[in-house]
């Protein structure tokens, strides 16, 4: 069922690159794809049992006996959701790109590559095939980025691969340092079994390992110092790359955060939690007041990125508490905010995209009144907007509030600091609906049509999510606690 | 000494037949076509040799069988490097067909002379003993020296060929005068022994002086210069100088000879001589290997970054794999003794030679082909090439792909292997160094693969692609997928190859 979710895309790709002879074609292949792959994920949401603890669906199989290496696949209640986004997006993906009209066959061939290698990031229970799904993910960004982005798009793509390749480094260096610090027996890349291992005395300090961990994870999620690839990325990829990299590839990062940093290392997260807040207070301000300053809407979203990826780090930070302060609620903030942020990014970068497709420019003074002439595109834009700057019945509060209950008996300083970031949202969100749908229409854009039929749709998928979630965050955040009570039991002792 | 010893070099004698009968059909104006095909074929002879041998020694109960009086022996380790030249030299003569036409008359002495040099090769993983080892890397030299300045026409390929006279005998020499000082500290140049009469190297060393390296200044002295002249034939910095050049300089498939088969037997030879005459104080060179890795890595890729020829680029990206490689020389396992992981190293660099073969031979094929029809190397004139030729472009994307290192390919893998023999020798900080570099080569192997797919093409013609060279480009490719994502059953016997090695 994993492998099924986790290669359909590879398979589209594939049968794109040997049938895929005209455009309809290759669309339509994808558009299956990504349908069945959604239907899959949804499927094995619904059956995911929030009865029983641990990995469910595992599929096992040895891959490289000699070091002891498998093909290990599982979900539990921390990944599913993720999976679920991650085909959600997949298909949003698919059909913010129906206009692609250069080199279309290529194009839905990397993007569909890029939906295996993320679904194979939350879904690899074995180090290795998590990393080499981790670095799969590189060569399609960095080619749909590339080729079919727009501005210093060949700037950007080096410096996308550049930053996440070097991160990276350091995980390797960590993984194999995990390795061979066991005695020879047990040694194993097992996720499952690591996280219940008492990981000291290393060949390395352990604190060295967590933070090769921490340093490829918080480049991608991305935490300042480490964010400056992704406005320049956002800005200049094509719109359906930026919902999956907003949408989706950010979110390996706060998984990674999540199962690896605080999964294995118990003390080490502790330790070091309050630099870990402090740093997530940092991105949260940084990034709220960077957005006030761009004038580019692709720009701004991926700079409200950056703050809202700061409540998730937020949120981790949360588990360096001891004793009776240590609650799950923290963590579940975070989790919830990946899933979220998720579909609210990824929204806004859809309607971003239309935006631009017709007005051909994101420069905000050179738009304007556009509710008039495109309604159902700004309605998107309104929503995702008010779901982005924590609205009490979208899934956005939900998140953020968890993320504060849970943070603020630990790190009180931090989280009032960051819950200022949320003021800035509401600051610039509602600034910008009003420079960018409001107020007077400028001649030019006169004559802008609405969102087509196709665009309507994945509008829809998006706010599904944001809204259901938002009335009823239950849904998501028992299947959460079901992965996540275990992780904090072990801290707990 | 008998019939018995005969059959156990067979495999290079047959090759070298194989090479006068190849000459000897260029004399005769009628078969002077079949040249090619009689090559190719005919190197299913030292294969089947080699095949045979290695169902004896698999046998066998030491799994080792020496001959003429113990100067070589034929184990697993020394078989496998014959099969990967052999395969090398399979791919080659099935590539680099279309590139002889342009020194028709003479390829028969061309692709003779790749067979004597390759019959040193051969030789060379099998020698017990260092006086062979120089003779085997003087047959491997010597031929390459004609074949680098084989364009006669063409000034840059006669530079070639002198630097690569000059500096090969320098080499030589250097390392000849290393293993006097072996001679003399330890009385011995015997590598492997079946006669316990006769003494090996490791048995006799002594260690006067505790503190120094390897317990005795003569000895040290004796292994640095046998490094420094080793050095050369790895194209390792600080003794790299000449390879850009001669990359730059030769005809393309005797680039990719030497990028490759030669390269791998160099590998092949300095594993055989460290453990298993210095297996004893190991420790003392894995540090002088690391240091090593380090800057030869790092000068490589560094220098890789400002080419504009994409030959040149081909040069010093080998020069930055052989960095890797010597990761895997210096990852002793000092602090894990326990059997099951002391061989990752060394099993790890015969995975990762394997695995370079088949992506470095990709990236030449791709490149002869493609040059060959556009008459240029400039790196600059493979824009947009994935319009005049998809196959040839995709191919050349994987193999730098590959060569960056990203999964699922070969080059992942065998960075992987390599990485984690470090991680289990103590070391690393030198898989992030190793890491990083991976992050610097990205640089220059994806700005190609980029202006393959983004630019737009310099002139229109399609290029067509020789069935020859499709073939041996789908081989290579099939390779660097297949060892990338099913590396277990190669790495397996990329152990079973190091057994005899490290026991």
């Amino acid at each position: 069922m994993l492998s099924a979710i986790v290669f359909i895309p590879l398979i589209g790709a594939l049968l794109i690159g040997v049938a895929g002879r005209t455009a309809p074609v290759v669309r339509g292949i994808a558009l299956v794809a990504g349908i069945v792959n959604l239907v899959l994920a949804l499927v094995l949401f619904a059956r995911f049992s929030t009865a029983e603890a641990g990995f469910q669906w595992v599929e096992s199989v040895d891959w490289i006996p000699a070091l002891n290496i498998q093909y290990l696949m599982g979900v539990d209640g921390l990944s599913a959701p993720l999976l679920l986004l991650a085909a959600l997006l997949g298909l949003v993906a698919i059909l913010a790109s129906w206009h692609i009209s250069t080199r279309v066959r290529e194009y839905f061939m990397w993007l569909l590559l890029l939906q295996t290698a993320v679904a194979g990031v939350f879904v690899s229970l074995d180090f290795i095939l998590f990393f080499v799904f981790w670095e799969l993910e590189l060569l399609p960004m960095f080619m749909l980025i590339s080729i079919w982005g727009t501005g210093r798009r060949e700037y950007s793509a080096m410096k996308f691969l550049a930053y996440t390749f070097l991160g990276s480094a350091f995980m390797l260096a960590a993984i194999l340092t995990l390795y061979f610090s066991l005695p020879a027996a047990d040694r194993t890349f097992d996720m499952r079994l690591l996280a219940e291992r008492d990981l000291t005395g290393l060949i390395i300090p352990t604190s060295l390992v967590f933070f090769g961990f921490f340093i490829a994870f918080a480049i991608k999620l991305p935490v300042w110092p480490m964010h400056t690839w992704l406005p320049d990325a956002h800005t200049d990829a094509p719109t359906a790359v930026s919902i999956m990299l907003a949408g989706v590839l950010l979110k390996m990062g706060g998984y990674g955060l999540i199962r690896i940093n605080v999964g294995l290392f118990p003390e080490e997260i502790v330790a070091y939690a309050p630099l870990l807040a402090g740093l997530a207070t940092v991105s949260v301000l940084y990034g709220a007041f960077a957005v006030l300053r761009q004038s580019d809407l692709k720009r701004l979203v991926a700079y409200s990125s950056v703050s809202h990826m700061g409540f998730v780090l937020l949120g981790v930070a949360s588990a360096g508490a001891t004793g009776a302060a240590l609650t799950p609620v923290g963590l579940n903030g975070a989790a919830l905010q990946l899933f979220t942020h998720g579909t609210i990014t990824g929204l806004l970068f859809v309607v971003v995209g239309l935006v631009y497709d017709r007005a051909h420019t994101r420069h905000i003074p050179e738009l304007g009144g556009l509710m008039r002439r495109m309604p159902i595109i700004g309605v998107g834009f309104v929503v995702a907007g008010l779901a982005s700057l924590g609205l009490p019945s979208t899934s956005g509060f939900v998140a953020e509030l968890l993320v504060f209950l849970g943070t603020f008996p630990v790190f009180a300083w931090a989280t009032a600091l960051s819950a200022f970031g949320v003021v800035l949202a509401a600051g610039y969100i509602l600034w910008t609906v009003q420079r960018t749908f409001f107020g007077p229409l400028q001649a030019r854009n006169n004559d802008l049509p609405d969102a087509k039929l196709v665009d309507a749709v994945s509008i829809a998928l998006l706010l599904l999510p944001i809204m259901v979630v938002g009335l009823y965050p239950k849904l998501l955040t028992d299947v959460f606690d079901v992965g996540i009570l275990p992780i904090i039991s072990r801290l707990g002792g | 000494m008998g019939i018995h010893d005969i059959y156990l070099i067979s495999p290079e004698l047959a090759l070298t037949g194989l090479a006068v009968v190849v000459v000897a059909l260029g004399l005769m104006p009628k078969a002077k076509g079949a040249v090619r095909a009689v090559a190719l074929i005919g190197l299913l002879v030292p294969f089947g040799f080699s095949l045979a041998l290695w169902g004896d020694v698999h046998s066998l109960a030491g799994g080792a069988d020496t001959a003429f009086l113990d100067t070589l022996v034929v184990d697993k380790f020394a078989l496998f490097f014959k099969f990967l030249i052999l395969g090398v030299l399979a791919l080659l003569v099935l590539a680099s067909g279309e590139y002889m036409d342009r020194f028709k008359e003479h390829q028969e002495e061309f692709l003779g002379l790749i067979f004597l040099a390759a019959t040193g090769l051969m030789l060379l993983p099998a020698a017990a003993d260092l006086i062979t080892v120089f003779v085997a890397l003087e047959l491997a030299t010597l031929p390459v020296t004609a074949l680098a300045a084989f364009l006669r026409s063409d000034i840059r390929s006669t530079e070639a060929g002198l630097k690569f006279l000059l500096l090969g005998a320098m080499s030589s020499a250097v390392l000849l005068y290393g293993f006097a000082f072996i001679y003399g500290a330890t009385g011995t140049l015997r590598l492997v022994s079946m006669d316990a009469a006769i003494p090996t190297i490791a048995e006799m060393i002594t260690r006067p002086s505790p503190d120094a390296p390897f317990g005795n200044f003569a000895l040290m002295i004796g292994v640095v210069l046998s490094v420094a002249g080793f050095g050369f034939k790895l194209s390792i910095v600080p003794f790299h100088m000449w390879t850009p050049d001669v990359y730059e300089g030769a005809p393309t498939p005797v680039g990719a000879f030497l990028a490759v088969a030669s390269k791998a037997a160099a590998f092949a030879v300095v594993l055989r001589v460290l453990y298993a005459a210095f297996g004893e104080v190991s420790a003392d060179w894995s540090a002088l290997f690391a240091w090593l890795a380090v800057v030869t890595m790092t000068g490589g890729n560094v220098v890789a970054m400002v080419q504009t020829n994409m030959k040149r680029l081909l040069g010093y990206s080998a020069i930055a794999h052989a960095g890797y490689m010597m990761i895997g020389l210096a990852a002793v396992a000092a602090r894990s003794q326990d059997a099951s992981t002391s061989d990752l190293g060394p099993s790890g660099m015969v995975f990762y030679l394997g695995a370079y073969a088949a992506m470095n031979l990709a990236a030449f094929f791709a490149v002869m082909a493609i040059a060959n029809k556009t008459g240029s190397e400039r790196i600059a004139d493979f824009a947009g090439m994935a319009q005049r030729s998809p196959w040839l472009a995709g191919a050349l994307a994987v193999a730098l792909i590959s060569l960056t290192g990203l999964p699922p390919t070969a080059g992942f893998m065998g960075k992987f292997f390599l990485f984690d023999a470090a991680a289990n020798a103590d070391l690393v900080w030198l898989v992030v160094v190793g890491a990083i570099n991976s992050v610097i080569s990205a640089y220059y192997y994806l700005r190609v693969v980029r202006s393959m797919y983004l630019d737009q093409p310099v002139s229109v013609g399609r290029i067509a692609v020789p069935v020859s060279v499709g073939a041996a480009l789908l081989i290579t490719t099939l390779a660097i997928f297949a060892l990338g994502i099913f590396p277990g059953s190669f790495f397996d016997l990329a152990r079973t190859v190091v057994s005899p090695l490290v026991p």
